[in-house]
């Protein structure tokens, strides 16, 4: 009896603690399915409430629209349907529009002149096999727009391309982003270097996307 | 130097070329047809434009390498006879001054046809404006595609 007693005791031992390890092991696999969850979900489309911070993200937003303003890429972001050209962003020579897709119409397309490179000499046509401007149906503007206004533009999925947070830090590497490092001669670069962008544009991203406050001009 | 073969207004050619070449040497100087002209060398004039693939490219900037294994068309290869219905139009009203752009003009204008068989002034303005003639020939040039897009639209109703 005693023995059963104790094996009682045993048992009645054993199912706590089985309890107890059941409980640790719930919650921890809840605890590591919510932080799967959270990866992922952050990796997908939202951003981490935990990480939001108006003021790093609106002073990281101002590299970024720094660079985006520049004429390396505002040039290809213009508000009318000729892109803009040269260091002081005036209307492409030859007036060549935008078209449907923003390759360009008829006789006048992008590649028929914009090659897959670089082509050799100062301020000859600059290349990138993937050379156009926003299509009709998403222009996609940068060109006299405020900081406030590009960063609600650009995390906005009707005006940015229907990207969400996963694809506008995708976004960062993309060719033809990547080619306003690689000008061409006679073409000044950004502002920033490419890793200062990408780092003001992940911490914009991250910290919120935050957009500054409206100026008065 | 690397063997290449082009293929250009349905011919092979096969050349001895830099891969970087501009493909107007290689029509030129070792294709031996001179109806492309060269202008200004940086796709600024339209001069030299052929057909690759039927895209209207300057073949000043673009690599011999980027028309390997595409079909080429220069100006002596629009048509079989000079019957193709800008060439006719051009004829008909007499477009070319000095005529040194006009090859260019033409295989710029053919794509236009192609792509919007009735243009408008301001289609035909947004596509040949990259087609630049020193002797001023603009509004018979406009003229002359109107033309085209009527003899192309009687040809095609038989």
């Amino acid at each position: 009896m005693k023995r059963h007693s104790q094996a009682g005791k045993g048992d009645l031992f054993s199912v706590k603690t089985a309890t107890v390890l059941s409980i640790l092991v719930f919650i921890i696999a809840v605890g590591a399915s919510a932080f799967r969850k959270d990866e992922v979900a952050v990796k997908e489309t939202t951003l981490s409430a935990i990480n939001r911070d108006s003021v790093e993200s609106v002073k990281a937003f101002a590299t970024v629209y720094k660079v985006l303003m520049s004429p390396r890429c505002m040039n290809c972001h213009p508000a009318g349907d000729v892109p803009l050209q040269g260091d002081d962003s005036h209307l492409h020579v030859m007036g060549p529009k935008r078209g449907h897709d923003g390759k360009g119409v008829y006789a006048m397309k992008c590649a028929n002149c914009h090659q897959e490179t670089n082509t050799p000499g100062l301020h000859t046509p600059p290349g990138n096999p993937d050379w156009h401007l926003p299509p009709a149906d998403m222009k996609m503007v940068f060109q006299g727009k405020s900081a406030h206004e590009l960063a609600k533009q650009l995390v906005d999925k009707k005006k940015n391309g229907n990207k969400d947070i996963k694809k506008l830090i995708e976004h960062a590497d993309d060719g033809l982003v990547l080619a306003g490092w690689n000008p061409g001669e006679g073409r000044m670069l950004p502002p920033v270097s490419h890793a200062e962008f990408k780092k003001a544009w992940l911490t914009w991203l991250n910290k919120g996307a935050y957009a500054p406050k409206k100026t008065s001009n | 130097m690397a063997k290449i073969t082009l293929n250009i207004n349905n011919k092979e050619y096969p050349l001895e070329a830099d891969p970087q070449m501009p493909l107007l040497w290689a029509i030129r100087d070792l294709a031996g047809l001179k109806g492309t002209k060269y202008g200004c060398g940086v796709a600024q004039c339209g001069a030299c434009v052929v057909h690759l693939n039927g895209e209207a490219v300057r073949s000043c900037v673009t690599k011999v390498s980027r028309a390997v294994g595409k079909q080429v068309v220069t100006i002596e290869g629009l048509s079989a006879t000079n019957n193709h219905p800008v060439q006719k139009a051009w004829q008909e009203i007499d477009v070319p001054q000095c005529g040194y752009c006009h090859s260019g003009q033409i295989m710029s204008a053919a794509v236009l046809l192609r792509e919007k068989p009735d243009p408008t002034d301001q289609d035909i303005d947004d596509a040949m404006a990259g087609n630049i003639c020193r002797c001023g020939t603009y509004l018979r040039i406009r003229k002359a595609i109107h033309l085209a897009a009527e003899m192309q639209k009687k040809t095609s109703q038989g």
